[in-house]
């Protein structure tokens, strides 16, 4: 928990006067974010818990857990659920594994470094717009890639209508978050002690124990910050979608954002406030379940 | 890595019987060895890290070669890639599709029709930075502020309040914009601006990061300080703001990056096109405009990129901060 809330120690104050007004004027600062959070993201979650369990704003009737059956049995909200799931469960994975290797690969003696991860971390500046172009010339049914395959004896794929629009999507997503969690990584592998690695290598530990049983060790926070920003950015992957393809796509590229962007224009406010909700309280198990693994995981090496 | 190289790295165990000269054949060939390895290492390295730039660089660098093909070569070459959402197909296609990294011609005039010809584009352009910029200025105002109460007279319910700002951070568009929604819609500010800036501004972001970095700054130099006399105002203005000016520079980036990017918030929030910022409006684009799309899109990136040349080095420092990882 310690890389979100920073330092834990809680400096103990005095409580004579002058602290006193000094407590005033901190919370004074502190007054206009928090009063525009409460205005604009607490107070109006909460009408959206409201709505989620009334049958309409106006009437008001409580019908308990009618709405969540009625998104739960939505087909679009399925499709949409299942596509953000299996297209979350591959592509983090591959996001985390890969940025590691980058920044492995950054770490090792190898020359133009600081050029490298320029060219890496551009793809993050890069307004997904500017390259959408690119991305439908490239992927198009009579596109490069297909010229590529088809040189080399493969068969032509259709990869924006067809069941491999989602590899099309994990590729966009990887193109565009690597270089954030390589920096990550790379910063993390930079402030793992040297002494230790030293007395493993002196101990004639192989380069692969030293990564397994130390590396990943004094990483495991970084990890799973990296898997949660990654996460986090995968429900992102709705702009590349909707950018290529609008608000219909592909059945397998049909995300859940699509589902609330196609809700929010029929108005349906009890199943908006539903699905929300649902996927706030997804979110949070999650993010619980990774705050608990790595606590399991990386309770010796915590400092 | 020093060690390892070291004079006897690996060659501890020296039978009594090997004489001197023997030794230094055996250290030389082993350290050959471990010499060419060390090469073969870095080229492997080198050559997947430059697969790898390539892979990364090539789309950005299509697309900048690409805008300046003159509007016939890209509808000859692309045509048929953007037929699909023209339906006067009164353009010339060709049934392939031919990437072209350089143009035949060098020709600004995609450039030349944008700028001059065709204002809805720069319009555009003018409607991502009037949304983009008073979000970037103003949450980092109410941020500095924030993260300051934050950092000064830390107390169990601060630390609460500052729990639910990182729950809000972490949660999806999904999950935010639908309160985003009712509130612009309470407050009638549907279909103006201020349903972007509003959310934008107040986001737990900038006031998440810049807590972060603050509550590095040690307690000894503000308690100097208020032992000196100054206030919380002179604390602020003249101890915490410079230190953070740096972490300051990365937030402003991150902030500017993301909102530069968005498409779902005036997707929902903005149902009158007029207002959509460029990046939603690039897609829009159709057959019939495809000669001057790649210009529009070298000029979007423009802005990004020049923030990355000037600040890469804040990015990273801001990427790390994220991370909580003492660099």
């Amino acid at each position: 928990m310690h890389f979100f809330t920073g330092r834990k120690k809680v400096k103990k104050s005095g409580s004579n006067r002058r602290t006193r007004r000094g407590k005033w004027i901190a919370r004074g600062y502190l007054f206009p974010s928090a009063a525009g959070v409460l205005l604009f993201f607490v107070l109006p979650f909460l009408i959206v818990v409201y709505y989620s369990v009334v049958d309409n704003p106006i009437s008001g009737q409580f019908v308990f857990f009618d709405n969540f059956v009625m998104v739960f049995q939505n087909a679009a909200f399925q499709q949409a659920a299942k596509n953000t799931l299996t297209f979350s469960l591959t592509a983090v994975p591959l996001a985390v594994v890969l940025s590691l290797l980058l920044a492995m690969t950054l770490e090792s003696k190898i020359p133009f470094k600081s050029q490298f991860r320029t060219f890496f971390l551009s793809p993050m500046m890069v307004p997904i717009a500017s390259v959408v172009l690119i991305w439908q010339v490239l992927f198009h049914y009579n596109g490069m890639i297909n010229e590529i395959l088809t040189f080399f004896g493969g068969e032509k794929i259709d990869w924006l209508n067809s069941s491999y629009a989602q590899v099309v999507i994990v590729v966009l997503f990887l193109w565009k978050n690597l270089g954030y969690n390589m920096i990550l990584f790379m910063s993390a592998l930079s402030s793992i002690p040297r002494d230790i690695v030293e007395v493993a290598v002196l101990e004639s530990a192989t380069p692969f124990q030293i990564f397994w049983h130390i590396k990943l060790r004094y990483m495991s926070s970084t990890i799973l910050f990296v898997t949660i920003m990654s996460l986090i950015n995968s429900f992102k992957v709705f702009r590349e979608i909707y950018l290529l393809k609008g608000d219909y796509p592909y059945d397998t590229m049909y995300m859940l954002q699509h589902f609330m962007n196609n809700t929010f224009n029929r108005l349906d406010y009890q199943k908006m406030s539903a699905a929300a909700i649902m996927m706030a309280i997804v979110m949070v198990i999650i993010i619980g379940i990774l705050f608990l693994t790595e606590s399991y995981f990386g309770k010796d090496v915590e400092e | 890595m020093r060690k390892r190289n070291g004079k006897h790295g690996g060659m501890v165990k020296l039978e009594e019987n090997i004489s001197q000269e023997r030794w230094d054949q055996q250290v030389k060939r082993k350290k050959k060895i471990r010499n060419t390895r060390q090469f073969i290492r870095i080229m492997l390295g080198t050559f997947v890290a430059a697969c790898f730039a390539i892979l990364f660089l090539m789309p950005i660098i299509l697309t900048i070669t690409n805008s300046f093909m003159s509007a016939s070569e890209i509808s000859a070459n692309y045509g048929q890639v953007f037929a699909t959402t023209d339906t006067g197909g009164k353009v010339y296609v060709s049934d392939r599709v031919n990437l072209k990294f350089i143009p035949d011609m060098v020709s600004f005039s995609q450039y030349i029709t944008v700028l001059l010809k065709s204002p809805e584009y720069l319009l555009k352009f003018w409607n991502s930075v009037i949304l983009v910029v008073p979000i970037v200025g103003f949450q980092l105002l109410v941020a500095a502020g924030a993260s300051y109460g934050f950092t000064r007279y830390r107390g169990r319910i601060k630390e609460m309040i500052f729990f639910l700002y990182i729950i809000l951070m972490l949660m999806p568009y999904q999950v935010t914009l639908v309160p985003n929604y009712l509130v612009s819609d309470w407050l009638n500010l549907l279909d103006t601006n201020w349903a972007i800036w509003l959310p934008g501004i107040f986001s737990p972001f900038a006031v998440y990061l810049l807590t972060k970095y603050m509550r590095r700054i040690p307690t000894a130099m503000i308690e100097a300080a208020q032992i000196d006399g100054a206030g919380e105002w002179q604390i602020f203005r003249r101890i915490c703001m410079p230190l953070c000016k740096g972490a300051m520079c990365s937030i402003a980036i991150l902030i500017f990056i993301d909102y530069w990017n968005m498409v779902e918030q005036p997707l929902i929030l903005l149902s009158d096109q007029e207002k959509h910022p460029l990046s939603v409006f690039l897609s829009k684009i159709n057959a019939g405009e495809i000669g001057l799309a790649f210009a529009v899109a070298t000029i979007y990136m423009v802005p990004p990129i020049l923030v990355f040349l000037y600040g890469e080095d804040y990015l990273v420092e801001g990427i790390t901060y994220q991370g909580g990882i003492k660099g």
